[in-house]
């Protein structure tokens, strides 16, 4: 199988499962608990948390079930504790359904939120943000890249304009972390990152942030430094560690990403969506005239696995937002792909793509290349 | 030196072909099961073959089954879900809930609703009469654990379903420390709402669900992805919830051996602590058989416990969700009294997998021996 679909989620990677597995086995106790083995459990746990504290430039790392809850908690966490400040939040359109979806439940509380328009590129503009701050603004919530089309908002541009602002920064990094250098020079305060994106374990992600005022979501025995209880999952946390520490950006990614930028210049009816400047892991394109699951399906024949946009939103039968966002034209919009790339794709994946893609396209639109 | 672990309440090894269902599926199964190809099907499959085992272990239909990262989540999700359906009203609760119900009620009572938190008895329990007297028109919800974490009692959990049938309230139940302990039939409990965590029977930590009762109301707590019918955002842990019903399955079949070891090993305690004279006191009814919790005057528990653990027994005073906490216990306060010594004198061993009699022998005897020297 060829498996280009790893932003929906991403194999595990053999040495991140065994750490899990030993982790399980080995330090099993509940790090809450006051003997010898709950301490060791502890132990492990801490190490994973400075590790990934390390890895991400963060200074304090709270383990959530994944990068849904984690954005959950940055928004609401953030809004629910700050509102008698201020009930003002900024985002973008093109976020992810986790940070829109708690949005829109925030409107319903009477919070207001202004959405940044985007460009073609899928770029917000950091004027744009300066022109919307408010003195009632309590967060800003932007993602790093673009889980659909591969976009890299300006971070450090956004950031450095938010530094004369009380507003949070929160930044959803689940499409970049461990794929790009986070350095951004100006540190948002809080950042989201999810382990199953990273060749990690699912049910795992953390909140990372050098600054919060956050109410938790899960109220309970107070772990997490009361910021989100539930027993902690050592396994979960220790391999979380592992796999971030081991996911590094492959420089073939740019290299594909061109090779199959050319190649689709020799078919007339496809068009590349994702901006030049984008993310390299993530390419998305559309065929104009047909069903994106037509093409999905014809490809999978191959044993080639791509998405239509993202697997969350692409149950629904309604067209993606993101692209709605980015203006795409209506002969285009349904025939949307998006290939992307893990820390364990290789050339034969993209040789493999490209070989399906030819006969699954001839086969559905009935012609070849031009 | 091998530990002797006898915290199994707080939390609980994995079972072997618990490991193993893990390490095999999850290098498989890596299709995100809300994507339409393939690779995404497969993982469908397993949730839905994971989810019947969830259901039938209750007697509920797999609709009926939300995933959840645990039993926090699960609790929290039952109590802020209900009451997100209404302005605000009464709730009622016990004074021994584990922490996730407590402080979910808590954020409540801060946040404007009327809740009460109904005493026990001096084993621990719950009296259903006092449940209908706390009852009123406006009360939405009833949430009271099924087995106690701490001293192992169960509640009443049929007979106050039974009381609620002709009101509107949603009644839910904590059942985390007796799932995979005792045989649970939603219908026969007569709940809306049932919480269980996978670690506490020998399954993966991080996963969880609630029961929801169909036509039952509950919003969301968690935004995104449509996942779990929208009752639940986030990407489906499907390896997890395949290990998990693995050991959902185990338990039910082991569920009856296992309650009479565990017997054994409390009448094996229970016989070392007599061999050493000491007058203890066992609190609770003896009712959930892995826990047992016992009351030894004259001890202090910070030093016995120091003792236990260097003698290779884990052990602990209570929860250990009080996250390292050794203030007395919130359940032995509420059986006993604020001043009570029992809240300074109890120690809870809890028993589970990969105990043997002579392990058990050979901790009841030092633990006797500790308990001696210490009360001297």
């Amino acid at each position: 199988m060829f498996y280009l679909d790893n932003s929906a989620t991403t194999k595990v990677r053999p040495e991140v499962l065994r750490t899990f597995t030993e982790a399980s086995e080995n330090f099993f106790a509940n790090p809450a608990s006051l003997h010898r083995l709950g301490n060791e459990a502890e132990d492990l746990l801490e190490e994973a948390r400075q590790l990934t504290g390390r890895l991400l430039g963060m200074e304090h790392i709270i383990f959530t079930s994944g990068g849904t809850e984690a954005n959950n908690l940055a928004i609401t966490g953030t809004a629910r504790e700050l509102k008698g400040r201020g009930k003002h939040i900024i985002s973008s359109p093109t976020e992810h359904p986790s940070v829109l979806n708690t949005l829109a439940e925030l409107e319903k509380e009477g919070f207001d939120v202004t959405l940044l328009p985007v460009g073609a590129d899928g770029k917000v503009s950091p004027e744009d943000l300066r022109k919307q701050l408010r003195k009632d603004t309590i967060l800003v919530t932007i993602m790093h890249v673009n889980n659909e089309t591969g976009t890299v908002q300006p971070i450090a541009e956004l950031a450095r304009i938010l530094q004369e602002s009380r507003a949070y920064f929160h930044v959803d990094a689940v499409q970049s972390a461990g794929r790009m250098p986070l350095d951004f020079g100006m540190k948002p305060d809080l950042l989201t990152v999810s382990a199953h994106k990273l060749h990690g374990v699912k049910g795992s992600g953390v909140l990372a942030f050098n600054r919060a005022e956050l109410r938790p979501i899960l109220h309970g025995g107070g772990q997490e430094g009361g910021y989100r209880s539930g027993t902690v999952s050592v396994p979960h946390a220790a391999s979380f560690a592992k796999a971030l520490r081991l996911m590094i950006p492959n420089p073939e990614w740019g290299e594909w990403n061109r090779e199959l930028r050319g190649f689709f210049k020799g078919y007339r009816d496809v068009r590349i969506l994702s901006p030049e400047d984008g993310a390299p892991y993530i390419l998305c394109g559309a065929v104009r005239g047909i069903k994106g699951e037509v093409l999905i399906s014809a490809l999978q024949e191959h044993g080639v696995i791509i998405s239509t946009s993202s697997a969350c939103s692409s149950k629904k039968q309604q067209t993606s937002h993101v692209l709605e966002a980015i203006g795409v034209e209506d002969s285009f919009i349904k025939g949307v792909f998006r290939i992307s790339f893990g820390g364990m794709t290789s050339g034969e994946d993209i040789q493999a793509f490209k070989k399906a893609f030819h006969e699954s396209y001839r086969l559905i639109k009935g012609e070849t290349a031009r | 030196m091998e530990r002797i672990y006898l915290d199994h309440a707080a939390t609980s090894p994995i079972h072997p072909d618990v490991v193993r269902v893990f390490t095999e599926l999850l290098p498989e199964l890596y299709g995100n099961p809300s994507s339409i190809h393939d690779t995404g099907r497969k993982s469908r499959k397993v949730l839905d073959d994971a989810r019947a085992v969830f259901a039938g272990s209750i007697g509920a239909q797999e609709s009926e089954i939300i995933l959840t990262s645990g039993g926090t989540e699960a609790d929290n999700m039952a109590i802020f879900g209900t009451a997100a359906n209404h302005k605000k009203g009464h709730i009622i609760t016990s004074a021994i809930e584990h922490h996730a119900v407590l402080n979910a009620c808590k954020r409540l009572d801060q946040q404007g609703w009327d809740v009460t938190f109904l005493p026990v008895d001096e084993n621990g329990l719950v009296r259903a009469e006092d449940v209908r007297e706390a009852l009123r028109d406006d009360t939405v919800l009833v949430t009271i654990m099924l087995g106690n974490n701490e001293v192992g009692t169960i509640q009443p959990i049929a007979d106050i379903g039974r009381l609620l049938q002709d009101h509107p309230a949603v009644f839910h139940t904590d059942a985390v420390q007796a799932y995979g302990v005792l045989p649970i039939d939603v219908n026969k409990l007569g709940v809306d709402l049932l919480s269980v965590s996978a670690h506490k029977l020998n399954g993966p930590k991080g996963i969880g669900f609630l029961y929801q009762r169909k036509g039952v109301k509950l919003s969301p707590l968690l935004f995104g992805g449509e996942q779990e019918k929208k009752r639940r955002a986030g990407t489906e842990n499907v390896p997890a919830a395949a290990a998990f019903a693995k050991a959902v399955s185990i338990a039910q079949e082991t569920m009856e051996a296992k309650a009479e070891e565990f017997r054994r090993y409390k009448d094996i305690f229970r016989e070392a602590f007599r061999g050493q004279g000491i007058p203890f006191k066992e609190n609770g009814a003896d009712q959930l058989p892995h826990v047992l919790n016992i009351s030894i005057p004259g001890i202090g528990i910070e030093p016995f416990l120091v003792n236990l653990d260097l003698a290779g027994i884990s052990a602990s005073s209570g929860s250990a969700c009080t996250a390292g906490s050794v203030e007395p216990s919130h359940v032995l306060i509420a059986m006993y009294g604020e001043s009570a010594d029992e809240g300074r004198n109890s120690v809870r061993f809890s028993f589970g997998l990969g105990l043997t009699e002579e392990t058990v022998t050979e901790a009841a005897q030092k633990a006797a021996q500790i308990a001696a020297r210490l009360t001297n």
